[in-house]
Protein backbone atom coordinates (compact mmCIF):
# COMPACT_ATOMS: atom_id res chain seq x y z
CA UNK A 1 0.00 0.00 0.00
CA UNK A 2 2.05 2.82 -1.10
CA UNK A 3 0.46 6.86 0.24
CA UNK A 4 1.04 8.11 -3.11
CA UNK A 5 -2.00 5.30 -4.31
CA UNK A 6 -4.19 7.21 -2.11
CA UNK A 7 -2.82 11.45 -1.57
CA UNK A 8 -2.95 11.40 -6.34
CA UNK A 9 -2.19 14.92 -7.01
CA UNK A 10 -5.94 15.32 -8.46
CA UNK A 11 -7.54 14.74 -4.95
CA UNK A 12 -5.06 17.03 -2.86
CA UNK A 13 -6.51 20.08 -5.48
CA UNK A 14 -9.73 19.32 -5.04
CA UNK A 15 -8.91 19.77 -1.09
CA UNK A 16 -7.24 22.48 -1.52
CA UNK A 17 -9.35 24.51 -3.53
CA UNK A 18 -13.17 22.47 -3.44
CA UNK A 19 -15.24 23.47 -6.28
CA UNK A 20 -19.47 24.16 -5.44
CA UNK A 21 -18.10 24.98 -2.06
CA UNK A 22 -20.72 27.58 -1.49
CA UNK A 23 -24.37 27.61 0.19
CA UNK A 24 -26.81 27.72 -2.68
CA UNK A 25 -29.05 30.68 -1.98
CA UNK A 26 -31.85 28.79 -3.51
CA UNK A 27 -31.84 24.94 -2.75
CA UNK A 28 -34.67 23.24 -2.31
CA UNK A 29 -33.00 19.82 -1.49
CA UNK A 30 -30.53 20.30 1.39
CA UNK A 31 -29.16 16.85 3.34
CA UNK A 32 -26.46 16.57 6.28
CA UNK A 33 -24.06 14.02 6.73
CA UNK A 34 -22.10 13.35 9.60
CA UNK A 35 -19.45 10.82 10.44
CA UNK A 36 -19.78 10.23 14.47
CA UNK A 37 -16.38 8.07 13.98
CA UNK A 38 -14.27 11.10 12.96
CA UNK A 39 -16.90 14.37 12.91
CA UNK A 40 -16.47 14.99 9.63
CA UNK A 41 -19.78 16.86 8.36
CA UNK A 42 -20.71 17.63 5.09
CA UNK A 43 -23.80 19.45 3.83
CA UNK A 44 -25.22 18.98 0.30
CA UNK A 45 -27.85 21.78 -1.30
CA UNK A 46 -29.37 21.29 -4.51
CA UNK A 47 -31.46 22.98 -6.41
CA UNK A 48 -33.55 20.55 -8.68
CA UNK A 49 -35.60 21.70 -11.58
CA UNK A 50 -37.62 19.57 -13.48
CA UNK A 51 -35.66 16.39 -13.31
CA UNK A 52 -31.95 17.71 -13.12
CA UNK A 53 -29.57 19.28 -10.94
CA UNK A 54 -29.50 22.75 -11.99
CA UNK A 55 -27.01 23.99 -8.84
CA UNK A 56 -25.25 21.94 -6.69
CA UNK A 57 -23.34 23.16 -3.16
CA UNK A 58 -21.16 21.13 -0.97
CA UNK A 59 -20.09 22.32 2.30
CA UNK A 60 -18.36 20.89 5.53
CA UNK A 61 -15.18 20.50 7.07
CA UNK A 62 -13.37 16.85 6.83
CA UNK A 63 -10.60 15.11 5.74
CA UNK A 64 -8.76 15.38 2.25
CA UNK A 65 -10.48 12.16 0.84
CA UNK A 66 -14.16 13.43 2.12
CA UNK A 67 -13.66 17.03 0.98
CA UNK A 68 -12.56 15.84 -2.37
CA UNK A 69 -14.46 13.56 -2.78
CA UNK A 70 -17.81 16.01 -2.23
CA UNK A 71 -15.70 18.57 -4.48
CA UNK A 72 -15.67 16.47 -7.41
CA UNK A 73 -19.13 14.65 -6.48
CA UNK A 74 -20.44 18.51 -7.52
CA UNK A 75 -18.62 18.82 -10.41
CA UNK A 76 -19.78 15.53 -11.55
CA UNK A 77 -23.46 15.87 -10.88
CA UNK A 78 -23.94 19.75 -11.86
CA UNK A 79 -26.43 19.76 -15.29
CA UNK A 80 -27.09 15.85 -14.56
CA UNK A 81 -30.53 14.21 -14.38
CA UNK A 82 -31.36 12.61 -11.26
CA UNK A 83 -31.74 9.02 -13.08
CA UNK A 84 -27.59 9.78 -14.05
CA UNK A 85 -26.89 10.60 -10.70
CA UNK A 86 -28.27 7.56 -9.12
CA UNK A 87 -26.01 5.65 -11.69
CA UNK A 88 -23.29 7.60 -11.05
CA UNK A 89 -23.41 7.20 -7.39
CA UNK A 90 -23.86 3.25 -7.82
CA UNK A 91 -20.87 3.13 -9.88
CA UNK A 92 -19.13 5.13 -7.18
CA UNK A 93 -20.38 3.01 -3.83
CA UNK A 94 -19.30 0.20 -6.46
CA UNK A 95 -15.62 1.52 -6.75
CA UNK A 96 -15.33 1.78 -2.98
CA UNK A 97 -16.48 -1.11 -1.85
CA UNK A 98 -13.95 -3.44 -0.49
CA UNK A 99 -14.37 -6.22 -3.62
CA UNK A 100 -14.14 -3.10 -5.83
CA UNK A 101 -16.45 -5.83 -8.18
CA UNK A 102 -18.71 -2.36 -8.63
CA UNK A 103 -22.14 -2.44 -10.18
CA UNK A 104 -21.85 -5.90 -11.81
CA UNK A 105 -25.20 -4.88 -14.33
CA UNK A 106 -23.94 -1.57 -14.83
CA UNK A 107 -22.28 -0.72 -18.56
CA UNK A 108 -19.53 0.97 -18.09
CA UNK A 109 -19.81 3.12 -21.15
CA UNK A 110 -23.15 4.03 -20.68
CA UNK A 111 -23.66 7.82 -21.06
CA UNK A 112 -22.93 9.63 -17.66
CA UNK A 113 -21.72 6.52 -16.13
CA UNK A 114 -18.35 7.62 -16.50
CA UNK A 115 -16.55 8.67 -13.08
CA UNK A 116 -13.78 10.53 -14.88
CA UNK A 117 -11.90 12.48 -12.10
CA UNK A 118 -13.52 10.55 -9.30
CA UNK A 119 -11.64 7.45 -10.75
CA UNK A 120 -8.70 9.37 -8.60
CA UNK A 121 -10.39 8.15 -5.55
CA UNK A 122 -9.95 4.19 -6.39
CA UNK A 123 -6.75 4.19 -4.11
CA UNK A 124 -9.08 4.45 -0.85
CA UNK A 125 -10.68 1.23 -1.62
CA UNK A 126 -6.87 0.36 0.02
CA UNK A 127 -7.45 1.99 3.14
CA UNK A 128 -10.65 0.24 4.24
CA UNK A 129 -10.90 2.83 7.27
CA UNK A 130 -11.21 5.70 4.84
CA UNK A 131 -14.08 4.35 2.43
CA UNK A 132 -16.37 5.98 4.65
CA UNK A 133 -14.83 9.39 4.08
CA UNK A 134 -14.99 9.14 0.30
CA UNK A 135 -18.97 7.84 0.93
CA UNK A 136 -20.08 10.20 2.61
CA UNK A 137 -20.93 12.86 0.04
CA UNK A 138 -22.45 11.12 -2.12
CA UNK A 139 -24.52 9.20 0.72
CA UNK A 140 -25.68 12.86 1.58
CA UNK A 141 -26.68 13.30 -1.93
CA UNK A 142 -28.82 10.38 -1.53
CA UNK A 143 -30.69 11.69 0.90
CA UNK A 144 -31.19 15.21 -0.11
CA UNK A 145 -32.57 13.48 -3.31
CA UNK A 146 -34.78 11.32 -1.39
CA UNK A 147 -36.10 14.10 0.48
CA UNK A 148 -36.69 16.12 -2.67
CA UNK A 149 -38.57 13.02 -4.19
CA UNK A 150 -40.39 12.29 -1.37
CA UNK A 151 -41.76 15.64 -0.91
CA UNK A 152 -42.70 16.41 -4.96
CA UNK B 1 12.57 4.97 36.64
CA UNK B 2 11.31 2.49 34.07
CA UNK B 3 13.46 -0.44 32.92
CA UNK B 4 11.90 -0.48 29.51
CA UNK B 5 13.70 -2.72 27.75
CA UNK B 6 12.30 -4.74 30.37
CA UNK B 7 8.96 -4.05 30.43
CA UNK B 8 9.00 -3.75 26.22
CA UNK B 9 9.51 -7.27 26.66
CA UNK B 10 6.55 -8.59 28.43
CA UNK B 11 4.29 -6.84 25.35
CA UNK B 12 4.42 -9.12 22.49
CA UNK B 13 2.24 -6.75 20.10
CA UNK B 14 5.21 -4.56 20.73
CA UNK B 15 7.19 -6.91 18.10
CA UNK B 16 4.65 -6.24 15.51
CA UNK B 17 5.59 -4.53 12.25
CA UNK B 18 2.73 -2.42 11.00
CA UNK B 19 3.19 -1.49 7.23
CA UNK B 20 6.62 -3.11 7.41
CA UNK B 21 7.96 -0.65 9.87
CA UNK B 22 8.24 -1.43 13.79
CA UNK B 23 5.66 -0.29 15.64
CA UNK B 24 5.37 3.41 17.83
CA UNK B 25 2.30 2.10 19.28
CA UNK B 26 1.02 6.57 20.95
CA UNK B 27 -2.84 5.37 21.68
CA UNK B 28 -2.97 3.80 25.26
CA UNK B 29 -5.21 6.84 25.79
CA UNK B 30 -7.80 4.96 23.92
CA UNK B 31 -6.85 1.55 25.56
CA UNK B 32 -3.15 0.48 26.55
CA UNK B 33 -1.60 -2.59 25.63
CA UNK B 34 -1.41 -5.66 27.77
CA UNK B 35 1.83 -7.67 29.30
CA UNK B 36 2.15 -11.06 29.20
CA UNK B 37 1.39 -11.44 33.13
CA UNK B 38 -2.22 -10.53 32.42
CA UNK B 39 -2.84 -12.70 29.33
CA UNK B 40 -1.40 -15.67 31.48
CA UNK B 41 -3.22 -14.43 34.47
CA UNK B 42 -6.55 -15.09 32.26
CA UNK B 43 -5.76 -18.23 30.75
CA UNK B 44 -4.73 -19.56 33.76
CA UNK B 45 -8.56 -19.11 35.03
CA UNK B 46 -10.00 -20.40 31.54
CA UNK B 47 -7.59 -23.52 31.84
CA UNK B 48 -7.34 -24.44 35.75
CA UNK B 49 -9.95 -22.62 37.84
CA UNK B 50 -13.25 -21.54 35.53
CA UNK B 51 -16.32 -21.50 36.69
CA UNK B 52 -19.23 -19.27 37.82
CA UNK B 53 -18.20 -17.19 40.99
CA UNK B 54 -20.03 -17.10 44.28
CA UNK B 55 -23.08 -19.92 45.58
CA UNK B 56 -20.97 -22.83 44.06
CA UNK B 57 -20.13 -25.16 46.41
CA UNK B 58 -17.30 -27.00 44.54
CA UNK B 59 -13.84 -26.80 44.37
CA UNK B 60 -13.51 -24.86 40.80
CA UNK B 61 -16.22 -22.11 41.88
CA UNK B 62 -14.27 -21.69 44.54
CA UNK B 63 -11.25 -21.33 43.32
CA UNK B 64 -13.03 -18.52 40.63
CA UNK B 65 -14.78 -16.87 43.25
CA UNK B 66 -11.61 -16.48 45.69
CA UNK B 67 -9.48 -15.07 42.79
CA UNK B 68 -12.36 -12.71 42.40
CA UNK B 69 -12.21 -11.47 45.34
CA UNK B 70 -8.36 -11.58 45.54
CA UNK B 71 -8.77 -9.48 42.64
CA UNK B 72 -11.28 -6.86 44.16
CA UNK B 73 -8.65 -6.48 47.39
CA UNK B 74 -5.67 -5.95 44.86
CA UNK B 75 -7.91 -3.19 43.14
CA UNK B 76 -8.60 -2.01 47.00
CA UNK B 77 -5.10 -2.01 47.86
CA UNK B 78 -3.91 -0.47 44.57
CA UNK B 79 -6.41 2.85 45.65
CA UNK B 80 -6.05 2.91 49.02
CA UNK B 81 -9.39 2.39 49.79
CA UNK B 82 -10.64 1.62 53.37
CA UNK B 83 -12.43 -1.66 52.23
CA UNK B 84 -12.47 -4.15 49.96
CA UNK B 85 -15.93 -3.44 49.72
CA UNK B 86 -15.86 -0.37 48.74
CA UNK B 87 -14.71 -1.28 45.46
CA UNK B 88 -17.13 -1.66 42.87
CA UNK B 89 -16.98 -4.28 39.50
CA UNK B 90 -18.45 -2.41 36.97
CA UNK B 91 -18.06 -3.52 33.03
CA UNK B 92 -16.11 -0.09 31.86
CA UNK B 93 -15.60 3.31 33.12
CA UNK B 94 -18.75 4.27 31.45
CA UNK B 95 -20.70 1.90 33.85
CA UNK B 96 -19.12 2.92 36.52
CA UNK B 97 -19.86 6.61 35.59
CA UNK B 98 -23.59 5.68 34.18
CA UNK B 99 -24.06 3.59 38.17
CA UNK B 100 -23.23 6.59 40.00
CA UNK B 101 -25.40 8.43 37.86
CA UNK B 102 -28.63 6.31 37.59
CA UNK B 103 -28.05 5.09 41.37
CA UNK B 104 -27.23 8.14 43.17
CA UNK B 105 -27.90 10.51 40.21
CA UNK B 106 -31.53 9.71 39.74
CA UNK B 107 -32.56 8.84 43.23
CA UNK B 108 -31.27 12.18 44.80
CA UNK B 109 -31.62 15.23 42.43
CA UNK B 110 -34.34 16.79 41.65
CA UNK B 111 -36.09 20.43 40.07
CA UNK B 112 -33.93 22.96 40.88
CA UNK B 113 -30.93 20.71 41.54
CA UNK B 114 -27.53 21.51 39.46
CA UNK B 115 -25.35 18.82 38.25
CA UNK B 116 -21.64 20.78 37.77
CA UNK B 117 -18.91 19.54 35.43
CA UNK B 118 -16.52 20.77 32.63
CA UNK B 119 -16.29 21.31 29.31
CA UNK B 120 -13.13 19.10 29.11
CA UNK B 121 -15.03 15.83 30.06
CA UNK B 122 -15.49 12.48 28.33
CA UNK B 123 -18.68 11.92 26.95
CA UNK B 124 -19.31 9.45 29.28
CA UNK B 125 -19.24 12.33 31.91
CA UNK B 126 -21.59 14.37 30.15
CA UNK B 127 -24.00 11.94 28.16
CA UNK B 128 -25.76 10.45 30.86
CA UNK B 129 -26.06 13.59 33.29
CA UNK B 130 -28.01 15.01 29.79
CA UNK B 131 -30.07 12.04 30.61
CA UNK B 132 -30.45 12.22 34.86
CA UNK B 133 -31.34 15.99 33.75
CA UNK B 134 -34.11 14.97 31.80
CA UNK B 135 -35.50 12.44 34.30
CA UNK B 136 -35.01 15.02 37.02
CA UNK B 137 -35.35 18.33 36.08
CA UNK B 138 -31.64 19.24 37.20
CA UNK B 139 -29.75 21.46 35.41
CA UNK B 140 -26.40 21.32 33.68
CA UNK B 141 -23.78 23.57 34.48
CA UNK B 142 -20.21 23.68 33.14
CA UNK B 143 -16.89 25.28 34.58
CA UNK B 144 -14.86 27.15 31.46
CA UNK B 145 -10.92 26.49 30.44
CA UNK B 146 -8.10 29.13 30.50
CA UNK B 147 -6.52 29.88 27.56
CA UNK B 148 -3.43 27.56 29.33
CA UNK B 149 -5.71 24.80 28.82
CA UNK B 150 -6.30 24.49 32.59
CA UNK B 151 -9.74 23.98 34.40
CA UNK B 152 -11.04 28.01 35.09
CA UNK B 153 -11.16 26.94 38.76
CA UNK B 154 -10.89 30.83 39.92
CA UNK B 155 -13.61 32.23 37.16
CA UNK B 156 -16.46 29.33 38.49
CA UNK B 157 -15.64 29.96 41.97
CA UNK B 158 -19.51 31.28 41.78
CA UNK B 159 -20.86 28.30 40.17
CA UNK B 160 -20.40 26.61 43.46
CA UNK B 161 -23.29 27.26 45.41
CA UNK B 162 -26.28 25.03 47.42
CA UNK B 163 -27.62 24.19 44.32
CA UNK B 164 -25.33 22.58 43.46
CA UNK B 165 -25.38 18.80 44.32
CA UNK B 166 -23.02 16.76 42.35
CA UNK B 167 -19.70 17.90 41.24
CA UNK B 168 -18.33 15.44 38.14
CA UNK B 169 -14.75 16.20 37.27
CA UNK B 170 -12.19 14.59 35.13
CA UNK B 171 -9.03 13.77 36.90
CA UNK B 172 -7.21 14.16 34.01
CA UNK B 173 -8.22 15.22 30.34
CA UNK B 174 -7.88 12.80 27.69
CA UNK B 175 -7.74 15.20 24.78
CA UNK B 176 -5.51 17.77 26.71
CA UNK B 177 -3.55 15.85 29.16
CA UNK B 178 -4.16 18.77 32.34
CA UNK B 179 -4.87 17.48 35.57
CA UNK B 180 -7.50 19.60 37.67
CA UNK B 181 -6.65 20.32 41.59
CA UNK B 182 -9.24 17.43 42.60
CA UNK B 183 -8.44 18.66 46.22
CA UNK B 184 -9.08 22.05 45.27
CA UNK B 185 -12.51 20.89 43.58
CA UNK B 186 -12.92 18.54 46.70
CA UNK B 187 -13.25 21.50 49.22
CA UNK B 188 -15.25 23.75 47.31
CA UNK B 189 -17.98 20.80 46.31
CA UNK B 190 -18.03 19.87 50.21
CA UNK B 191 -18.67 23.53 51.14
CA UNK B 192 -21.75 23.55 49.52
CA UNK B 193 -22.53 20.24 50.27
CA UNK B 194 -22.26 18.15 47.02
CA UNK B 195 -20.87 15.14 45.87
CA UNK B 196 -17.74 14.74 43.99
CA UNK B 197 -17.12 12.42 41.16
CA UNK B 198 -13.92 11.93 39.46
CA UNK B 199 -13.60 10.00 36.28
CA UNK B 200 -10.51 8.40 36.70
CA UNK B 201 -10.47 6.88 33.07
CA UNK B 202 -7.03 8.66 32.63
CA UNK B 203 -5.65 9.39 35.97
CA UNK B 204 -5.79 5.88 37.68
CA UNK B 205 -3.96 4.55 35.02
CA UNK B 206 -1.25 7.04 34.82
CA UNK B 207 -0.51 8.54 38.13
CA UNK B 208 -0.62 7.26 42.12
CA UNK B 209 -4.33 7.80 43.41
CA UNK B 210 -4.95 7.10 46.97
CA UNK B 211 -8.31 7.79 47.31
CA UNK B 212 -8.58 8.70 50.95
CA UNK B 213 -6.94 11.68 50.44
CA UNK B 214 -8.21 12.61 46.83
CA UNK B 215 -10.51 14.02 48.02
CA UNK B 216 -13.29 12.30 45.49
CA UNK B 217 -16.37 10.44 46.84
CA UNK B 218 -16.54 8.63 44.27
CA UNK B 219 -14.21 7.52 41.68
CA UNK B 220 -14.41 5.53 38.14
CA UNK B 221 -12.18 4.07 36.21
CA UNK B 222 -11.48 0.87 33.25
CA UNK B 223 -9.01 -1.60 33.35
CA UNK B 224 -7.66 -1.75 29.28
CA UNK B 225 -6.36 1.43 29.77
CA UNK B 226 -4.38 0.22 32.66
CA UNK B 227 -3.03 -2.59 30.84
CA UNK B 228 -6.11 -4.94 32.31
CA UNK B 229 -8.60 -6.52 29.78
CA UNK B 230 -11.91 -5.37 27.99
CA UNK B 231 -15.07 -5.43 29.52
CA UNK B 232 -13.85 -4.73 33.28
CA UNK B 233 -14.04 -1.30 35.02
CA UNK B 234 -14.46 -0.10 38.55
CA UNK B 235 -16.69 2.49 40.78
CA UNK B 236 -15.08 3.38 43.89
CA UNK B 237 -17.15 4.90 46.69
CA UNK B 238 -16.97 5.68 50.64
CA UNK B 239 -18.71 3.01 52.10
CA UNK B 240 -21.16 5.07 53.59
CA UNK B 241 -22.76 6.45 50.23
CA UNK B 242 -22.20 3.12 48.35
CA UNK B 243 -24.92 2.13 51.60
CA UNK B 244 -27.47 4.27 51.16
CA UNK B 245 -27.03 4.47 47.07
CA UNK B 246 -29.52 2.48 45.21
CA UNK B 247 -28.79 -0.01 42.55
CA UNK B 248 -29.21 0.69 38.99
CA UNK B 249 -29.55 -3.21 38.00
CA UNK B 250 -31.20 -5.89 39.43
CA UNK B 251 -30.90 -9.49 38.55
CA UNK B 252 -28.93 -12.52 40.48
CA UNK B 253 -25.88 -11.82 43.02
CA UNK B 254 -27.42 -8.73 43.89
CA UNK B 255 -30.38 -9.62 46.41
CA UNK B 256 -30.66 -10.93 49.49
CA UNK B 257 -33.92 -11.81 48.95
CA UNK B 258 -36.19 -11.98 46.71
CA UNK B 259 -40.34 -12.55 46.97
CA UNK B 260 -42.99 -11.79 44.26
CA UNK B 261 -43.59 -8.13 44.94
CA UNK B 262 -40.81 -7.03 46.37
CA UNK B 263 -36.54 -7.99 46.76
CA UNK B 264 -33.94 -6.82 49.40
CA UNK B 265 -30.36 -5.90 48.12
CA UNK B 266 -27.42 -7.81 49.16
CA UNK B 267 -24.65 -5.69 51.05
CA UNK B 268 -22.18 -3.33 49.14
CA UNK B 269 -20.60 -4.00 46.70
CA UNK B 270 -22.42 -6.98 45.51
CA UNK B 271 -25.93 -5.14 45.63
CA UNK B 272 -24.58 -3.32 42.77
CA UNK B 273 -23.08 -6.30 40.51
CA UNK B 274 -26.28 -8.09 38.92
CA UNK B 275 -25.75 -10.98 37.12
CA UNK B 276 -22.40 -12.82 36.48
CA UNK B 277 -19.58 -10.42 36.85
CA UNK B 278 -17.00 -10.03 34.54
CA UNK B 279 -15.23 -12.35 36.65
CA UNK B 280 -11.87 -13.39 34.28
CA UNK B 281 -11.41 -9.79 33.52
CA UNK B 282 -11.59 -8.30 37.02
CA UNK B 283 -8.72 -11.69 37.88
CA UNK B 284 -6.41 -9.92 34.48
CA UNK B 285 -7.23 -6.38 36.01
CA UNK B 286 -5.53 -7.48 39.48
CA UNK B 287 -2.51 -8.98 37.46
CA UNK B 288 -2.46 -5.61 36.02
CA UNK B 289 -2.29 -3.95 38.96
CA UNK B 290 0.84 -5.97 40.58
CA UNK B 291 2.19 -5.07 37.45
CA UNK B 292 1.90 -1.54 37.36
CA UNK B 293 2.13 -1.59 41.31
CA UNK B 294 5.93 -3.57 40.76
CA UNK B 295 6.93 -0.72 38.61
CA UNK B 296 5.88 1.84 40.79
CA UNK B 297 2.91 4.41 39.97
CA UNK B 298 5.19 7.18 40.76
CA UNK B 299 7.80 5.68 38.54
CA UNK B 300 4.82 5.93 35.85
CA UNK B 301 3.80 9.07 36.35
CA UNK B 302 7.64 10.22 36.40
CA UNK B 303 7.98 8.26 33.24
CA UNK B 304 4.90 9.62 31.47
CA UNK B 305 6.34 13.04 31.88
CA UNK B 306 9.37 12.83 30.77
CA UNK B 307 8.66 11.27 27.71
CA UNK B 308 5.58 14.17 27.27
CA UNK B 309 8.43 16.75 28.26
CA UNK B 310 10.69 15.49 24.89
CA UNK B 311 7.69 14.98 22.62
CA UNK B 312 6.10 18.71 23.34
CA UNK B 313 10.05 19.38 22.68
CA UNK B 314 10.91 17.94 19.51
CA UNK B 315 6.94 18.80 18.19
CA UNK B 316 7.50 22.11 18.71
CA UNK B 317 10.10 22.44 15.67
CA UNK B 318 6.97 20.50 13.33
CA UNK B 319 6.03 23.86 11.44
CA UNK B 320 2.13 24.68 11.37
CA UNK B 321 1.95 21.91 14.22
CA UNK B 322 0.04 23.66 17.31
CA UNK B 323 -0.77 21.53 20.85
CA UNK B 324 -4.41 21.67 22.56
CA UNK B 325 -2.86 21.12 26.01
CA UNK B 326 -0.63 22.66 28.60
CA UNK B 327 2.76 23.51 27.19
CA UNK B 328 4.47 22.42 29.94
CA UNK B 329 4.56 18.80 32.12
CA UNK B 330 3.11 20.24 35.30
CA UNK B 331 -0.33 18.66 36.32
CA UNK B 332 -0.24 17.40 33.31
CA UNK B 333 -0.64 14.10 31.62
CA UNK B 334 1.15 11.94 28.60
CA UNK B 335 -2.03 12.69 26.25
CA UNK B 336 -1.22 15.32 23.53
CA UNK B 337 -3.62 16.34 21.20
CA UNK B 338 -2.39 18.76 18.06
CA UNK B 339 -3.55 20.64 14.96
CA UNK B 340 -1.30 20.59 11.78
CA UNK B 341 -2.20 23.59 9.64
CA UNK B 342 -3.28 22.18 5.97
CA UNK B 343 -4.00 18.60 6.93
CA UNK B 344 -6.94 17.05 8.45
CA UNK B 345 -6.80 14.61 11.46
CA UNK B 346 -7.70 11.50 9.75
CA UNK B 347 -5.24 12.21 7.27
CA UNK B 348 -2.14 12.26 9.44
CA UNK B 349 -3.54 9.11 11.33
CA UNK B 350 -3.55 7.37 7.57
CA UNK B 351 0.12 8.84 7.24
CA UNK B 352 1.39 8.01 10.21
CA UNK B 353 0.19 4.21 10.08
CA UNK B 354 2.17 3.72 7.12
CA UNK B 355 4.87 4.38 8.67
CA UNK B 356 4.27 2.51 12.13
CA UNK B 357 3.01 4.84 14.26
CA UNK B 358 -0.60 4.71 15.98
CA UNK B 359 -2.35 7.95 16.77
CA UNK B 360 -6.04 8.43 17.18
CA UNK B 361 -7.55 11.04 15.09
CA UNK B 362 -11.35 12.66 15.39
CA UNK B 363 -13.03 13.72 18.50
CA UNK B 364 -11.67 11.71 21.14
CA UNK B 365 -15.60 11.09 22.69
CA UNK B 366 -15.16 15.11 23.96
CA UNK B 367 -17.42 17.55 21.27
CA UNK B 368 -17.84 19.89 23.52
CA UNK B 369 -14.56 20.40 24.37
CA UNK B 370 -13.34 20.07 20.14
CA UNK B 371 -16.27 22.57 19.89
CA UNK B 372 -14.78 25.27 22.30
CA UNK B 373 -11.45 24.78 20.57
CA UNK B 374 -12.77 25.56 17.27
CA UNK B 375 -11.97 21.77 16.22
CA UNK B 376 -13.87 18.97 14.53
CA UNK B 377 -11.24 16.71 14.99
CA UNK B 378 -7.60 16.62 16.17
CA UNK B 379 -4.76 14.27 16.26
CA UNK B 380 -3.39 12.64 19.85
CA UNK B 381 0.09 10.89 20.55
CA UNK B 382 -0.69 9.58 23.78
CA UNK B 383 2.44 7.54 26.29
CA UNK B 384 2.53 4.37 28.48
CA UNK B 385 5.16 2.39 30.08
CA UNK B 386 6.83 0.63 27.06
CA UNK B 387 6.79 4.07 25.04
CA UNK B 388 10.58 5.36 24.83
CA UNK B 389 11.82 8.74 23.14
CA UNK B 390 12.20 6.42 20.26
CA UNK B 391 8.71 6.49 19.75
CA UNK B 392 8.55 10.10 19.81
CA UNK B 393 11.42 10.60 17.08
CA UNK B 394 9.14 7.87 14.47
CA UNK B 395 6.11 9.98 15.32
CA UNK B 396 8.01 13.54 14.09
CA UNK B 397 9.52 11.71 10.73
CA UNK B 398 6.51 10.62 10.26
CA UNK B 399 4.94 13.89 10.67
CA UNK B 400 7.63 15.19 8.03
CA UNK B 401 5.98 12.54 5.56
CA UNK B 402 2.80 13.75 5.99
CA UNK B 403 4.02 17.69 5.47
CA UNK B 404 5.71 15.89 2.29
CA UNK B 405 2.40 14.33 0.91
CA UNK B 406 0.15 17.70 1.35
CA UNK B 407 2.84 19.41 -0.10
CA UNK B 408 3.49 21.92 2.95
CA UNK B 409 7.49 22.11 2.38
CA UNK B 410 7.21 24.46 -0.85
CA UNK B 411 7.73 22.92 -3.79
Amino acid sequence: MALEDLYREVILDHYRNPRNRAALGQANAVADGHNPLCGDEVRVELLIEGDEVAAIGVTGHGCSISQASGSMMGDAVKGRSIETIRILTGRFKGMMSIDGAGDPGLDPNRPGAVLGDLESLQGVRKFPVRIKCANLPWTTLEEAINNFVASH
Amino acid sequence: MIDTDAVRGDFPILERRINGRRLAFLDSAASSQKPVQVLDAMADIYRNSYANVHRGAYTLSHEATEAYEEARHKVAVFLNATSDEEIVFTRSATAAMNLFAYGWGLNNLKSGDRILTSVMEHHANIVPWHIIARHTGAELRYMELTDGFRLDLEGAQDRFDERVKVVAVSGMSNVLGTMPPVGEIARLAHEVGAVLLVDGAQLVPHAPVDVQTLGADFLGFSGHKMLGPTGIGVLWGRRALLESMEPAEGGGEMIRDVRLYESDWAEVPHKFEAGTPPFVEAIGLGAAVDYLSAIGMDNVLQHDRELTGYALERLAGVPGLSIQGPADTVDRGGAISFDLTGIHAHDVATILDQEGVAVRAGHHCAKPLLRSLGLTASTRASFYVYNVPEDVDALVDALGVARRIFGLDGP
